[in-house]
């Protein structure tokens, strides 16, 4: 299935061998390689790497993206080993002429570079991701909830995750336990742990209280280097773990 | 793991390669702990043998005292030494301790909670098990 192409045209620029993972889980046995070759300056992306595929050769790849530009969470995949954003990842920082894409791991393929991501939005959904307390600042008589600079930065690092799901296709324990929360579900549990006027402190430790909840992660920090917004799931993780015991109230 | 769930198994969880130091020493954690768990087991098989009296207990106390043995022995050293260091290491960690502050990121993003603390943690795990085999593998050779 293996087929190298070329734009004979595009003399200007640089060129590498784009491979693509394929696989359609209706109709393949198993995973393979397409190769193509690609131009590409010091700023195109892997994301315009993959579309300039679409366009000029095979349009049946399948790849999910939309903002272009690490705000969306769309478009993450393995590339050259390691689970990355295409959008965010410049074909000139690899520093390799060959590069190979293929779906992130420890989500299901729907097809090609195209993850499922109902397991990450589940679990998301059930540490609670909102503020949990009886009263609401919607109202029109109510008063807004009020909080320090010191308080904000409690958690708004965590606030800036946008559920990519690189972090759970990074971390081991989520490699071989299909149980395990996960880093990304963790992290957000630990946002609004951490969220001053937030009162749902003791109903969320209890879900993540679990044999496949928070104990099950072991410190790896892959989570964390992979992560493309700075959210550093490992950290919340381990704080939220201070809370649960007793290092921190 | 089926293939459609897609996950990357025991191969993709024991591969050190790509994440840094910090997997490494995940990585090594689980085969120290693997290790010592089955020294554990061989280490009761062992005494055990105090049963079938002296000569029974010297017999099998030769074994440990050939130069496979002697490996064995000193690769148990490093295991041991590794996962108690690394370990105090991870139990701080896992408490909240020195895993650094929630702050607002600032691009290249490097995360805090893989500080320069925590790899001087795992560096001196590795180079204090490596002296600690030398040094059994010195009394144990140099006998």
């Amino acid at each position: 299935m293996a087929q190298v192409s070329s734009i004979a045209d595009d003399q200007s620029s640089k060129s590498i061998t784009l491979r693509i993972a394929r696989y359609n889980p209706e109709k393949d046995s198993e995973r393979q390689f397409m190769e193509f070759t690609v131009p590409y300056e010091k700023w195109t992306t892997v994301l315009e790497a993959i579309l300039d595929v679409k366009k000029h050769f095979d349009h049946s790849v399948a790849v999910r993206y939309s903002c272009r530009q690490a705000t969306c969470g769309s478009c993450g995949m393995i590339i050259n080993g390691k689970p990355r954003l295409a959008c965010f990842t410049k074909i000139s920082e690899l520093d390799s002429n060959i590069v190979t894409v293929e779906p992130m791991n420890n989500f299901p393929i729907i097809r090609d570079l195209a993850v499922k991501f109902e397991r990450l939005f589940d679990t998301h959904h059930k540490i609670k991701p909102y503020l949990d307390r009886d009263d609401t600042e919607l109202e029109s008589d109510a008063k807004e909830f009020l909080q320090s600079p010191e308080e904000l930065e409690q958690y708004i690092q965590f606030a800036n995750c946008i559920k990519c799901g690189l972090c759970n296709s990074a971390c081991p324990t989520m490699a071989t336990d299909s149980s395990f929360v996960g880093p990304q579900a963790l992290a957000q549990a630990y946002r609004y742990v951490a969220d001053s006027r937030d009162k749902g402190k003791d109903s969320r430790l209890k879900i993540i209280d679990d044999s496949h909840g928070i104990w099950r992660c072991h410190f790896a920090g892959s989570c964390s280097q992979v992560c493309p917004k700075g959210v550093d799931p490992a950290m919340g993780i381990q704080l939220l773990r201070g809370y649960m015991l007793g290092f921190r109230s | 793991m089926t293939q459609d769930e897609h996950k990357e198994g025991f191969k993709g969880m024991a591969n050190p390669s790509r994440y840094g130091i910090e997997r490494v020493a995940y990585w090594l954690m689980r085969l120290s702990g693997l290790g010592l768990l089955a020294y554990f087991i061989g280490h009761i098989y062992e005494t055990s043998n105090i049963l079938r009296g002296r000569v029974g207990w010297n017999e099998f106390l030769e074994l440990t005292q050939t130069t496979e043995g002697h490996i064995v022995l000193a690769i148990v050293i490093a295991m041991c030494v590794f996962h108690t260091v690394n370990g105090i290491r991870v139990m701080l960690g896992h408490g909240g301790v020195g895993v650094g502050k929630p702050a607002r990121p600032d691009y290249p993003y490097d995360p805090a909670s893989q500080n320069y603390r925590h790899k001087i943690g795992i560096y001196s795990a590795i180079i204090l098990a490596a002296i600690a085999m030398m040094y059994g593998l010195a009394v144990m050779f140099g006998e």
